[in-house]
């Protein structure tokens, strides 16, 4: 087939050997130093992502595991006031943007083809890009605090006390640009999984056949989209305030410091759904497998998930009832932020209802996947009553909310997360997981987890404020704060165990073959770790179970893997409809690129230019961006994205 | 034993052409992001000007004297970036480099015009939280016309260089649909910014 050709007859053949080694020439990045700045390997980048993400929990973990020292009984000094707040305000930071989000966003990457039957995400050189940008994102946040200069006004960064008046060190500026830079890596990573649900699911696999965990990472993606923008601006509105002499944030030249709150929080709520709405999706596609029946209320949890992200659109006032606003206003968040509770049980009873009418297998990830549920219904309930306005106005500020976030945020990320290693890292590596160790990793996680956050919940109550570096011993918080550290600690080793479960297994786990937990779904259909193409031939979806068809006595077609459309006239998959899934178009996706590498190194100096307010090595910056730019979109004959004959 | 779901050899298009193709779909994400940007930076005008006191509005009626030229040119430039995209479909090149060149230096009048509104302004970036959010929402304005003039730039190049075709169009239809949505965002700010005051915004005692 010639590049002039716009319209062929694509065959549908068996897979075979031969065909696997053209593809596999066509597919495989190179290896080396060139080949790991220039891949666009959706697998590659996944694994970066998750590996990436691991380290930024370490360290964010390491931090935490700092400040519970001081924390730990009153009148301590172990830590000045300064190196406190830039404790906790780092460990926030790290966690919430440097760790729960990205790690989903490496299952996801990792995942996503194999799920829905492609060979690469929509965007590659798009895919690259992000990744590129998060890890220099987190390198330049990681560099302030190295030399002292840290984020230290917590990680919502409140005004006036994040102004220059009050924050005079250039802490905030890296926390700002920092922050620019990152929502530049999610919201173009969001876009290529959004177009990637749209466009790239295998024939047949019409929406009503996508994995929950799809589902999960499409909606989250879908908000990044438009809840990035606001903090972006806020924290560009925040530099330039600091910096260029702009008053939106100010009181005496008509500035609002609820203006910061305002745009935070428009992003900050959803963004907390973007890191549990994956991740329960996670859950709801592996749970199943070890309950050996298929998810309970498919459709009610796919709807739920869209449903709670855009309710999460609509109760970002309930992180400000104490701030002083109507109280009609107050009214319409508080019930919204009620009522959301409705769309975020429907995953609860949906899990609950699998394991009751399922035969459980109690292996290492039933037993992180099923705890999740406990933990987050925990966790759901401490959000649900600071819901209320008289509840949140005694509970704001003080501990009952740390440990709130706690719950959700370790309850459903990073449990799930982990749960999501011990069943996937097989597909990664072609390995099994240690089982021993990774119960013994389990127990230890939850018993931990338990111990530090459950009392938490009563040092909030007692009346503790979350953010002081030290505290008295007259409130009886010492003995709680003791118990709290002890068990970050447990927890802590318990995160340890996992690290060595997984350099252990690395080499020498038991190998795992395709398909090891006897899953349903399509990545389970292609060998552990899959080829770079994925899938030989392009396969059909004919139900949401496409391997368990044969036991679910479903009727109707079956699902094929190894006989389907025949793509190998350079980097190929198929383009569906967007709804019912048929086959639409054939696409020419990108080669491995240098232009992703050199673009977020461009937008990376132009930052740093902006926070040392170099001219020179701005241009620098602007110019290394804008040629790598160039070249990227430059239209080719090969990505058919011009005439051949031109030029 | 039950039947197999197989694709069947069909005829489909191979790489994009004209509008179907993923890039279209990525250009329609980019704008939904974009678009939200401007819509809290809009929020932000209204929220900081329905809380500001008496006074907030440096300029009750605001002048129109470059504002209401833009807005013409914006919507001329549309204008001749459709004509330009038929000129590409209908495989007429000459036709297609003069349009989108009509298109740029329209483009580059307005970023002119706005520089000259900025410079007639009585107050400067510094002044307040009302200059402020008004040169921030124009500046960010105006950045994404520089964008869009330098892919019109290269979108001229490429035409005239034979590139594109009836079929093999998918830049052109993607620069299209990024000049148009900046012009829209224009009319928002515009609307916002020197309308809403003569209907009353931030007038009140």
């Amino acid at each position: 087939m010639a590049v002039t050709d716009y319209q062929r007859i694509v065959t549908v053949t068996q897979a075979k050997p031969a065909l696997a080694e053209k593809l596999r020439r066509i597919w495989e990045t190179p290896a080396g130093f060139g080949g790991w700045i220039s891949t666009v390997d959706h697998k590659q980048i996944g694994i970066r992502y998750i590996i990436t993400a691991f380290a930024f929990l370490i360290a964010g973990g390491v931090e935490a595991l700092v400040f519970r020292l001081q924390l730990a009984g009153p009148n301590l000094h172990l830590l000045t006031p300064e190196q406190y707040d830039q404790l906790f305000t780092m460990h926030g930071m790290t966690m919430i943007f440097l760790y729960a989000g990205p790690v989903l966003s490496g299952f996801s990457n990792y995942l996503w083809p194999l799920l829905l039957g492609a060979r690469d995400m929509a965007l590659p050189r798009l895919n690259a890009l992000s990744y590129w940008i998060y890890l220099c994102a987190g390198i330049f946040l990681y560099i302030a605090f190295a030399f002292g200069f840290g984020p230290n006004d917590g990680w919502f960064n409140y005004v006036p006390v994040a102004a220059r008046a009050y924050d005079g060190g250039p802490n905030i500026d890296f926390y700002s640009l920092g922050m620019i830079l990152l929502g530049l890596s999610t919201t173009v990573g969001s876009i290529n999984f959004v177009v990637t649900f749209l466009r790239l699911r295998a024939p047949g696999m019409s929406i009503n056949r996508v994995p929950i965990l799809a589902w999960g990472t499409l909606t989250a993606s879908a908000a990044n989209i438009f809840a990035i923008p606001a903090v972006s601006l806020a924290f560009l509105l925040l530099w330039m305030d600091r910096n260029a002499g702009t008053h939106f944030f100010d009181v005496p030249t008509g500035g609002q410091p609820l203006l910061w709150q305002h745009l935070f929080w428009m992003f900050g709520h959803p963004w907390v759904y973007a890191i549990v709405l994956p991740a329960m999706g996670m859950v709801s596609d592996g749970l199943p497998v070890f309950c050996r029946r298929p998810l309970v209320g498919y459709t009610p949890v796919a709807l739920a998930t869209v449903a709670t992200m855009v309710l999460g659109f609509g109760v970002w006032v309930h992180h400000m009832f104490a701030t002083g606003l109507p109280s009609v206003s107050l009214s319409f968040f508080s019930a919204a932020s009620i009522i959301i509770a409705v769309p975020s049980a429907v995953g609860v009873f949906a899990w609950i209802a699998t394991i009751w009418h399922g035969r459980p297998v109690y292996r290492t990830p039933f037993l992180f996947f099923s705890s999740m549920i406990l933990l987050f219904v925990i966790g759901g309930v401490s959000g649900f009553m600071t819901a209320s306005v008289p509840v949140d106005w005694q509970l704001t500020d003080t501990y009952f909310v740390v440990a709130h976030i706690h719950y959700v945020l370790i309850g459903i990320n990073v449990f799930s997360v982990v749960g999501g290693i011990y069943f996937w890292f097989p597909k990664f590596t072609g390995r099994m997981l240690d089982e021993r160790l990774g119960k013994l990793n389990f127990w230890v996680m939850f018993i931990g987890f338990n111990l530090a956050f459950l009392p938490m919940h009563l040092t909030g109550l007692l009346g503790m404020p979350r953010r002081v570096y030290t505290y008295g011993a007259y409130g009886g918080w010492g003995p709680l704060n003791l118990i709290t550290t002890l068990g970050s600690f447990l927890f802590a080793f318990g995160l340890l165990l996992l690290l060595v479960n997984v350099l252990k297994s690395r080499k020498s786990g038991d190998p795992a073959g395709a398909n090891p937990w006897d899953a349903y779904s399509l990545e389970w259909a292609v060998p552990s770790p899959p080829p770079p193409y994925n899938f030989a031939v392009i396969p059909t979806v004919a139900s949401r179970h496409p391997l368990w068809e044969g036991r679910l006595g479903e009727g109707g077609l079956v699902s094929t893997i190894d006989r389907g459309m025949l793509l190998t006239e350079g980097k190929q998959t198929i383009g569906t409809t967007a709804v019912d899934a048929v086959p639409d178009i054939v696409l020419q996706m990108a080669e491995d690129s240098y232009a992703p590498f050199w673009l977020a190194t461009g937008t990376s100096i132009l930052f740093v230019a902006l926070l040392f307010k170099s001219m020179t090595v701005g241009i620098i910056g602007i110019v290394v961006a804008a040629l790598a730019l160039i070249a990227w979109l430059w239209p080719t004959a090969e990505l058919r994205e011009r005439e051949p004959t031109g030029g | 034993m039950a039947e197999h779901a197989v694709g069947q050899p069909q005829d489909i298009p191979v790489g994009p052409t004209v509008s179907r193709g993923v890039g279209i779909w990525g250009m329609w994400t980019v704008i939904g992001s974009e678009g939200a940007l401007f819509a809290y930076l809009l929020f932000s005008y209204f929220y900081l000007g329905a809380q500001g006191s008496q006074g907030w509005l440096l300029e009750p009626h605001p002048s129109l004297k470059y504002a209401l030229p833009s807005t013409l040119i914006a919507l001329f430039s549309c204008a001749f970036t459709w004509w330009g995209v038929r000129a590409v479909l209908s495989g007429r090149r000459a036709n297609a480099v003069f349009a989108f060149s009509g298109a740029l230096l329209l483009g580059i009048a307005f970023v002119g015009l706005e520089i000259l509104d900025w410079q007639a302004k009585p107050y400067q970036l510094g002044t307040s939280s009302y200059a402020s959010i008004y040169f921030v929402t124009t500046g960010l304005d105006l950045l994404h016309w520089l964008v869009g003039i330098g892919i019109f730039y290269f979108l001229i190049l490429w035409t005239a260089l034979g590139y594109f075709s009836a079929r093999r169009s998918i830049v052109v239809m993607a620069s299209a649909l990024y000049w148009y949505f900046v012009t829209v965002i224009w009319l928002a700010i515009f609307v916002t910014f020197y309308i809403s005051p003569y209907l009353g915004f931030g007038q009140w005692q």
